[in-house]
């Protein structure tokens, strides 16, 4: 979290008899500031407000919805969708563990090895991305249908028999699994941990690798010692930007899973659109939020990273 | 290897995956609260705010429901539509229909594709209606649920037959009585849309497949079958097959129905519900066999042989996606002659045969046989008798019901 510092005020002019202009240079930076905040007031303020107005009405479409401070719509959502929250948790933590561990070695070789590859990298990770976040979500129904050569090898190399077993498949397919929406999560979100990674590691003075080896540091501990931590902020931040979204996705439990997927997006979706229970839907919202926040407040605290994010 | 080439996704299954798809990515929350909450929230602050929002009963629209009629001056209809839901000519830019009404009356048709699915486009319009302003559409078209809900919320206007003589005289008997809007007082359907059983050839492999008992018991279809998102389909064709008339549901019948559904979905049978989305799969095999729309089917087995569809004996079920005008409309009255113009068998035949749906309009059968032979023989554009005879709508919910309904059928789905 960075720190707001205001821009301190132009320095007065030292000649005497001109002062009209160093008043308006005093009020420069609040009017700079002015489109920023007006922006936050009325695409973020007033919407919260209004959200959280909504989340503690009660009535219906034909009748109208009035304020009456029905705070027990939020315990009734708590308690109701609470496994779906569960889930959104658990398949966003995994998905973005598999991102860091595709994306670290990935944005590593970027970094250090790829010479005048790296360019030609860079655009292979960003490509797919100018497409459709719809048509690429598509697209993994193609990969791993069930008679596809993706099932067939993991079928012939009994990997479905584990993941079956750990109940992240069922039967002889992935699709509408939850394994193919964490795998959905994890491609979606994959460059979202790449990109920080990167500039976080390609940062890094390769002198201090030199040093490490003069030191007689073996490449692990090389690696241990003094390039993962100085790849903490690339870490948090990749983690961050992958983990949040993730939670409150639906669209990939909407296409590549099936009723025992569902994540929390998908229930307030349903909730906002078919059902037209809005102060549900609000409600599930702001717990959703609340939820986020909280983690991620813990987990900047333990990762100790504050002032590097 | 090349079954496993990738999707080659034609224009037509983007749009339709996309209009199953509600919207991209929650935009549309954002966009529509904000207009909502510009007039309530802008002026207050603090806790205060919160007491202040609410939203209006619907039905009390101020000023009454109609505009002033810009009809005779304005020679223009604003017209929404779905995507891939009227003819084009082979540039793929041009509308036939539209300019064969625009030469006839001198009223230009502003055509805009901008309904991707119901429940968004409710979101998307409900702001302007229910504060009683012009949504700058003069004709818009949703599924009779929705229509429904308008209707019954008072936010369109109720149809001059004057201007639509056509219309009356040639919309076909099976939809002139929907309980929800009888004599088609408010609305005309633009096209009818089928829900039956369609599968997989290959897929199944001999296994025989004619009713939903056999997608919901068949244990050699387990995970293999799947049920569309939509709550009315899936709950009418269950209803059906448990042999009660979906235009007669009552709450028990309801909760029977998504009983035997639940059974399925805990012993994994149904592999998902789906929106269109379910064309690719099926194509593929990976779903062997399924509840579907007729006109998906129409178009799926133009490139895919193998998949075909079967009418139950309990019957099937028919519903329309419906022409109407919202409140404050400016060219009320060119829009209805656009509704008219296009119950003109001759016209009616044209956008059938492009788009495949069931035709509403008596006489679309033999000239459509003038275009397209094929097309005119088909069930599921142009229905037979006996299975008119077999058709099944749901009925009409009110407010509670409908929420009532929809809150179960989303648990059933997992959410």
């Amino acid at each position: 979290m960075t720190a707001v510092t205001e821009a301190p005020p132009p320095l007065a002019p030292t000649t005497p008899g001109k002062k009209p202009p160093r008043r308006r240079g005093r009020l420069t930076p609040y009017w700079l500031l002015l489109p920023g905040m007006l922006w936050l007031v009325v695409f973020f303020a007033l919407p919260m407000i209004y959200q959280a107005s909504t989340s503690v009405q009660q009535g219906s479409l034909e009748e109208g919805y009035k304020v009456t401070w029905h705070f027990v719509t939020y315990w009734d959502a708590l308690s109701e969708y609470w496994p779906q929250f569960l889930r959104s948790v658990m398949y966003a933590a995994s998905a973005t563990v598999l991102c860091l561990l595709l994306g670290y070695p990935l944005a590593y070789l970027i970094a250090f090895r790829a010479g005048r590859w790296r360019n030609l990298i860079m655009i292979l990770v960003i490509a797919p991305f100018f497409t459709s976040f719809l048509i690429r979500t598509l697209a993994w129904k193609t990969i791993l249908a069930d008679g596809g050569p993706v099932v067939g090898a993991l079928n012939a190399l009994h990997v479905l028999d584990v993941t079956n077993w750990l109940g992240w498949t069922a039967g002889d397919r992935v699709l509408a699994t939850p394994l193919a929406v964490v795998c959905g999560l994890t491609y979606n979100f994959l460059p979202f941990m790449i990109l920080p990674l990167y500039t976080s590691l390609e940062r890094i003075d390769g002198r201090l690798h030199e040093a490490a080896g003069d030191l007689y540091a073996r490449p692990w501990t090389t690696f241990r010692k003094v390039t993962f931590p100085l790849s903490m902020p690339g870490v948090v931040s990749g983690t961050l930007l992958t983990f949040i979204p993730a939670a409150g996705d639906y669209v990939n439990a909407e296409l590549l899973g099936s009723t025992d997927t569902r994540m929390i997006g998908n229930v307030i979706q349903t909730q906002f659109l078919r059902i037209l229970d809005y102060p549900t839907a609000a409600a599930l919202s702001f717990i959703l939020m609340a939820a986020i926040l909280l983690m991620v407040t813990i987990y900047i605290r333990k990762s100790g990273t504050e002032d590097l994010v | 290897m090349e079954q496993y080439e990738p999707d080659r996704l034609a224009p037509a299954q983007v749009a339709a995956i996309r209009r199953s798809f509600r919207n991209g990515r929650a935009s549309f929350t954002r966009r529509s609260l904000l207009r909502a909450s510009a007039g309530g929230a802008l002026t207050v602050g603090g806790l205060g705010a919160l007491s202040a929002c609410g939203i209006p009963a619907a039905g009390k629209t101020q000023g009454g429901t109609s505009a002033e009629d810009h009809s005779a001056k304005e020679k223009v209809v604003n017209f929404s539509n779905w995507p891939e839901y009227i003819d084009v000519d082979s540039s793929g830019k041009h509308h036939p229909t539209l300019e064969t009404f625009a030469r006839r009356t001198g009223i230009q048709v502003k055509y805009t594709e901008d309904i991707n699915d119901n429940n968004e486009f409710f979101g998307k319009i409900k702001p302007q209606l229910a504060a009683g302003q012009d949504t700058g559409r003069d004709l818009i078209v949703l599924t009779d649920w929705l229509a429904a809900r308008l209707i019954r919320l008072g936010w369109v206007q109720k149809l001059d037959p004057a201007n639509l003589p056509q219309a009356f005289a040639n919309l076909a008997e099976q939809y002139r009585r929907p309980d929800w809007d009888p004599g088609r007082a408010y609305s005309y359907p633009w096209q009818g849309v089928s829900t039956v059983i369609a599968y997989n050839k290959k897929a199944l492999d001999g296994i025989e497949v004619k009713s939903v008992s056999d997608l919901l018991d068949n244990p050699k279809l387990k995970g293999r079958v799947s049920f569309l998102s939509e709550m009315r389909d899936t709950m009418g064709m269950t209803v059906l097959d448990m042999g009660k008339d979906p235009a007669k549901v009552t709450d028990d019948d309801f909760d029977a129905a998504i009983a035997r559904l639940q059974k399925a979905v805990d012993k994994g049978q149904i592999r998902r519900f789906t929106g269109n989305d379910y064309t690719s799969d099926l194509a593929k095999g990976d779903i062997a066999a399924c509840v579907a729309w007729g006109g998906d089917i129409v178009q799926l087995q133009s490139d895919s042989p193998d998949v075909d569809y079967v009418i139950p004996d309990a019957g099937w079920l028919t519903s329309t996606d419906n022409m109407l005008i919202p409140n404050k409309a400016r060219h009320k009255a060119n829009a209805e002659r656009l509704i008219d113009f296009f119950y003109e068998p001759r016209q009616a035949a044209q956008l059938s045969a492009y788009v495949a749906y069931m035709s509403p309009v008596d006489g679309a059968k033999e000239e459509l046989a003038k275009i397209d032979k094929a097309s005119a023989e088909n069930p599921l554009i142009i229905p037979t008798k006996d299975m008119v005879a077999k058709a099944h709508s749901f009925r009409a919910l009110s407010d509670k019901e409908e929420a009532a309904y929809e809150e179960k059928f989303a648990k059933l789905t997992g959410a």
